[in-house]
């Protein structure tokens, strides 16, 4: 019990020491080479900009996913309200004249 | 009564097999399972990338070096997705590493065992790796969406993992007869530690019930173990090896294989912190947790600096 | 043209980077972050890649060398008599049987990894370095060294950023950092020199067009070493004396236990596949 104790105080002061100096979170996304967006990859733990895209390239590229990395501070990402998902993307869904295959054309029909 | 609602509301969403993402409300308890399993599972990653570490400078040719090395940096990726997916629901990863380090929160203990020859890398690969991608595979569907898309992205990787442990065991067995001895083995040692690492028996597993119902869990432990033990009999064979369980046996009206019960003192133990190597895996996580705060914090002020300089 | 000398040459590049991939291995599961541990695996794996391409090119010129050219090549008894046998020579033969006395690595490369600033100096001043060859080797007359060098070109253009960005940032981080990482620069510094002193071999390869002139390279290594340590807001560390040998297989004590430890294995079960 006692040695337990020493320990956990002991990592305790590491890791007051190091209070305020984790490295932030970024989110990562990656275009592929035949990809024309990019896409979100994961997060990962970086100390800047610079060293974040390093890491993206080490962490998320080793199978040639990618050509291009954004990266961006997780804090830095707005997101919409998942309770407001009905006002915001309900609507779209019954205004499928929006979709292409709504359109009968005749079959001749070429390139539309 | 509010909540009630709100709880059936949620069983009723995951039911029909939604995803919980990050920002949506969840059962504390819910939550609280899911920060302990992602935790541990991470953890495992970690801890993982030891016993096989260990023989990147002593493989005996240049590319089943390279492909090792490939295979633990893998690992430590999966930790990363992982730490990550936890992230998302608050903990932060400094946090998730004491927690492992001062031994509070668990991780698999098959990485309590040693890795004493060349041998073992194989057996790792092909049956550790194995019962984790039995797992993992079954895990895909989990209810908690961040939880879901690491371990897609760890499946896609995981199968090179095994196919390169299973080629290992295949060279050492064809090869010459000390090899075939050194996989024999391998195979000797690690059969029942692998199989440990689908936990207790059901019916003594405390969070099964929960899990299966939160659908974090899609399969019980004595599932997964029994589906493990059917696919993986098959490859003993093909490599021609002894099978490692005297026990083993077909059974026409179950469908499946019978086996030895598995010793479940050794197992308490081993968990407990009594394995052969609990203390040295984290001993030496530990260090290298301590030995590198200076270098992150040096990260840490260096990036302070130039946010400043930019300021200025 | 001797393919001896093109067989040394590849040797001694070869030896570099294995000898460096090896030491960064080591890392693997010890780093400061996951993310950097991932970082230097990658580094490593890229080290080792190096090192296949260049042990099979060196296995394939001795197995196409007339057996009397070959009869004395090595010191090492169970390679030299597979070699008289005729048996087809490996990348691992090359690798896994030759002793210490029979490696032409740099002393640089064996150094050992220390804590992560005597791991940061070694890369910074070999990966510079490699750089610099490599864009040189490029030109080599000899086909396959200058595709190899075009290849390892991109993976070191990576390196050296890696290297040189913790440089700036362990120089210019806290007051410890800044105080550890001159002590690592200033203590692998005497190591460098060696880089740009041309053995026999290299003078050889160089006269014979498929090896670069090293010694018209320091200046430049210089420059950018300067800027670097400069950014960093660090001193230029000084050497009193340059270590040297490595090129010539005279190696510090570091060499033969890494070779006891990386060939163990196939030096315990001689003559078998894995």
């Amino acid at each position: 019990m006692q040695k337990k104790e020493k320990q956990k105080k002991q990592l305790k002061f590491i890791y007051m020491s190091n209070e305020n100096k984790e490295w932030p979170l970024w989110e990562v996304f990656i275009r592929s080479k035949a990809g024309l967006d990019h896409k979100h990859a994961g997060s990962l733990h970086a100390a800047d900009a610079q060293m974040a895209i390093e890491s993206a390239r080490d962490v998320y590229t080793r199978r040639m996913e990618g050509i291009s990395i954004w990266v961006v501070e997780s804090k830095h990402i707005h997101a919409s309200n998942p309770e407001e998902a009905a006002a915001f993307f309900d609507p779209a869904q019954d205004k499928i004249y929006r979709h292409p295959t709504f359109y009968n054309l005749p079959d001749e029909l070429k390139h539309m | 009564m509010e909540m009630e609602i709100a709880l059936q509301k949620f069983q009723q969403y995951i039911d029909a097999e939604n995803k919980i993402e990050a920002k949506d409300w969840m059962p504390e308890g819910y939550r609280k399972t899911l920060i302990r399993q992602i935790g541990q599972h991470a953890h495992s990653e970690i801890i993982g990338m030891l016993p096989e570490g260990n023989w990147i400078t002593r493989a005996p040719s240049l590319r089943r070096k390279a492909i090792l090395l490939a295979k633990v940096q893998d690992e430590a990726g999966h930790g990363l997705y992982l730490y990550c997916a936890a992230e998302t629901m608050g903990v932060d990863r400094d946090t998730m590493t004491e927690e492992m380090l001062s031994g509070k929160a668990k991780y698999s203990s098959i990485f309590n065992y040693p890795t004493t020859s060349w041998a073992d890398i194989g057996a790792i690969g092909w049956l550790v790796d194995g019962a984790a991608i039995v797992n993992q595979v079954s895990l895909q569907r989990t209810s908690y969406g961040p939880y879901s898309r690491a371990l897609i992205r760890i499946c896609k990787e995981e199968s090179f993992h095994q196919r390169q442990g299973y080629e290992i065991m295949l060279s050492l067995a064809k090869g010459t007869p000390v090899q075939k001895q050194m996989a024999q083995d391998a195979l000797n040692r690690w059969w029942a530690p692998a199989l440990m690492m689908f936990g207790p028996l059901d019916a003594v597993s405390p969070n099964t019930a929960k899990s299966m119902e939160w659908r974090i869990k899609r399969f019980t432990n004595d599932e997964l173990r029994q589906r493990f033990i059917d696919v993986t009999v098959e490859q003993i064979r093909i490599l021609g090896l002894e099978l490692p369980d005297a026990n083993i046996k077909w059974n026409e009206e179950r469908g499946h294989y019978d086996s030895s019960e598995l010793n479940w003192d050794e197992f308490w133990n081993v968990v407990k912190g009594n394995g052969p190597c609990n203390k040295e895996r984290l001993a030496t996580r530990v260090k290298a947790w301590e030995d590198g705060a200076w270098v992150r914090e040096a990260a840490s002020a260096y990036a302070e600096k130039r946010k400043t300089k930019k300021a200025a | 043209m001797s393919s001896i000398t093109t067989l040394k040459y590849t040797l001694q590049l070869a030896d570099n980077v294995l000898i460096m991939g090896q030491r960064l291995a080591a890392w693997c599961g010890k780093g400061p972050v996951l993310e950097q541990d991932i970082a230097l695996t990658n580094i490593s794996l890229d080290q080792i890649g190096q090192a296949r391409s260049l042990y099979q090119y060196a296995a394939l010129i001795i197995n196409n060398m007339p057996a009397a050219d070959k009869a004395h090549l090595f010191n090492a008894p169970l390679l030299q008599e597979k070699i008289n046998n005729q048996h087809t020579i490996t990348e691992d033969d090359l690798a896994y049987l030759r002793d210490a006395w029979d490696f032409r690595n740099c002393l640089l490369v064996e150094q050992e990894n220390g804590d992560w600033a005597y791991t940061v100096a070694r890369s910074f001043f070999f990966d510079r370095f490699q750089y610099l060859l490599y864009a040189a080797l490029q030109k080599s007359m000899d086909s396959t060294l200058a595709a190899i060098a075009e290849k390892s070109l991109k993976e070191v253009q990576y390196h050296i950023k890696w290297a040189s960005e913790w440089v700036i940032r362990l120089g210019d981080g806290t007051a410890i950092s800044k105080e550890k990482m001159h002590q690592a620069l200033q203590a692998r510094w005497e190591y460098t020199g060696e880089l740009f002193t041309m053995n026999e071999v290299e003078k050889a390869a160089y006269n014979a067009g498929i090896g670069v002139d090293v010694s018209s390279l320091q200046q430049a290594y210089q420059q950018q070493i300067e800027a670097i340590v400069n950014e960093a807001s660090l001193q230029m560390p000084t050497a009193a004396w340059m270590q040297t040998g490595g090129k010539n297989g005279v190696h510090t004590e570091h060499l033969g236990y890494m070779l006891a430890e990386m060939q163990y294995l196939q030096r315990a079960y001689p003559n078998m596949e894995w």
